[in-house]
């Protein structure tokens, strides 16, 4: 068994002047005081990437710099899903005994380390390098053409994409923490910019700064349990060229797979955290996880199905269409957002009942996938 | 001696793909084996340049100055006649399931391969 026992998160956004290592150790910090830990208890450290400042062992860097000497550590990379596979792995190795308490930690300074310009290239290499990249394609791009069958498929409009913008910012409104405050509606997503066809700038997230971390340990550490209560992955691909049919992709199979793991089904879910880099991958990952039916997201959203009051409140922090999206810290403020429901530490956006949590992150062009289930057990 | 066709990759207006000679499976991205079922050697071919929309996006923002001359431009992935799936550009009006044939355009000096729709 593993619990999830302390989470840290910085606000997302601009922090000028903070190193990767900076944001990273400020999250730590954060974690570590949140579960009751000293630093010397941490004896297991997993930690993702940084675009600004890449290094072939980022996780002893991070250590020494913290000031801690781990008895497991290194980096892991699976793109967006990187948070999620840091828990998984997290949860074995607790579970298997090799660690008591493990720090997941990333942090970069994405926004002002490195021009916007910069962070486009940068990301749009997990393209294929000889049949992809000299095309000039980005990651709005990919997606873009994701996006594009989708809609063909399944009958979606621009304006029902534009639902997952409106509805992420609504909920960063209320968390002081977040990249936006200022509500936009459908109008306003439809009229900005055009990034990548059928994506336009409201539909992609931003470029962020920030840091997040959470410990996972072997037994609770105070009066909470939050457990993790299975796991699972798939990989399909890593270019979109060689991606399955829609009906195939990953998601589907790494949520069979947890569901089996865990012994739940998705009507026990009561609140949801799922990837969302642009509002495609929300409205596509919701539907191939079960969360609404095939081509029927976008009409939860308007209904309110996914709203802080509805039946399945979805990350009610922003996510990273409006949170922020800092790498790989971009999606673990969703297991942070996800912990502090659970433990009802929400503040004005705590939801009614969170006892039980389907957590889902997707790296590349929807290639690698991790959906996880949380069990709040006390 | 099937590792001797060039495609636009290597800068000569073609397509090259693989087809495995034990299972018939067909890869667009060369490799020295089949991904399918792992023998090695497949048999390297060009292809016709037909080819059928399977997805699109026209690009509007652009990484680098080179390649902002160019917006916006429309990229696509198309299911080709051969049976394997390729991206490239294409004319901006073209939509999913238009029959498209490949021409060649200089791209960021570089050579892609362009699709228009077939007559």
């Amino acid at each position: 068994m593993s619990y999830v026992t302390g989470v840290g998160l910085t606000s997302y956004g601009k922090h000028e002047g903070a190193s990767s290592l900076d944001l990273m150790s400020r999250a730590a910090a954060l974690a570590i005081a949140d579960a009751g830990l000293k630093r010397t208890e941490i004896d297991g450290v997993l930690c993702g990437y940084s675009t600004v400042s890449p290094h072939i062992m980022l996780a002893t860097v991070f250590a020494e710099h913290f000031g801690i000497r781990p008895s497991y550590a290194h980096a892991v990379q699976v793109g967006g899903a990187t948070g999620l596979a840091m828990t998984m792995l997290a949860h074995h190795l607790v579970d298997a005994g090799v660690a008591k308490h493990v720090l997941v930690v990333s942090g970069e300074n994405r926004l002002t380390g490195q021009s916007r310009d910069a962070s486009i290239q940068a990301l749009a290499q997990v393209g294929h390098p000889d049949y992809e990249v000299p095309l000039g394609p980005t990651i709005p791009a990919y997606y873009g053409l994701v996006a594009s069958r989708y809609m063909h498929e399944y009958g979606l409009t621009q304006e029902d994409l534009a639902e997952f913008a409106v509805l992420m910012r609504a909920h960063a409104c209320v968390h002081p923490g977040a990249q936006f405050h200022e509500p936009i509606t459908v109008a306003d997503v439809m009229a900005s910019k055009p990034v990548a066809m059928p994506l336009k700038l409201l539909d992609c997230c931003p470029v962020s700064d920030g840091g997040a971390a959470f410990i996972i340990s072997r037994e609770p550490t105070g009066s909470a349990g939050i457990r993790v209560r299975g796991c699972a992955q798939a990989h399909t691909h890593q270019h979109v060229t060689a991606a399955p049919a829609l009906s195939e992709l990953g998601a589907e199979i790494s949520i069979a797979k947890a569901k089996a793991a865990s012994g739940l089904a998705i009507s026990d879910v009561r609140y949801a955290a799922v990837y969302d880099s642009f509002t495609i991958t929300l409205a596509m990952l919701l539907e191939d996880l079960g969360l609404a039916q095939r081509g029927e997201a976008a009409a939860r959203v308007r209904a309110g199905y996914f709203g802080r009051t509805g039946e399945v409140p979805l990350n009610t922090h922003g996510g990273l269409l409006s949170y922020g999206h800092c790498g790989v810290g971009g999606a673990m403020a969703h297991l942070v957002e996800t912990y502090l429901q659970m433990t009802g530490r929400a503040s004005i956006r705590q939801v009614h009942d969170a006892s039980i949590a389907l957590l889902h992150g997707d790296g590349g062009v929807l290639s690698s996938h991790v959906s996880m289930f949380l069990e709040r057990v006390r | 001696m099937s590792e001797m066709l060039a495609d636009w990759t290597r800068g000569v207006e073609a397509i090259a793909y693989q087809q495995c000679t034990a299972c018939d499976a067909r890869q667009y991205f060369r490799r020295s084996f089949c991904a399918a079922c792992g023998t090695p050697e497949p048999e390297t071919k060009l292809a016709s340049g037909e080819g059928t929309v399977y997805a699109t996006s026209l690009v509007c923002r652009a990484a680098t100055a080179e390649i902002r001359a160019h917006v916006p431009y429309n990229i696509l992935l198309v299911d080709t006649a051969e049976g394997f799936r390729m991206m490239a550009h294409g004319d901006n009006g073209l939509a999913i399931g238009d029959k498209v044939f490949a021409r060649y355009e200089q791209f960021a000096g570089r050579l892609v391969p362009y699709f228009e729709k077939a007559k």
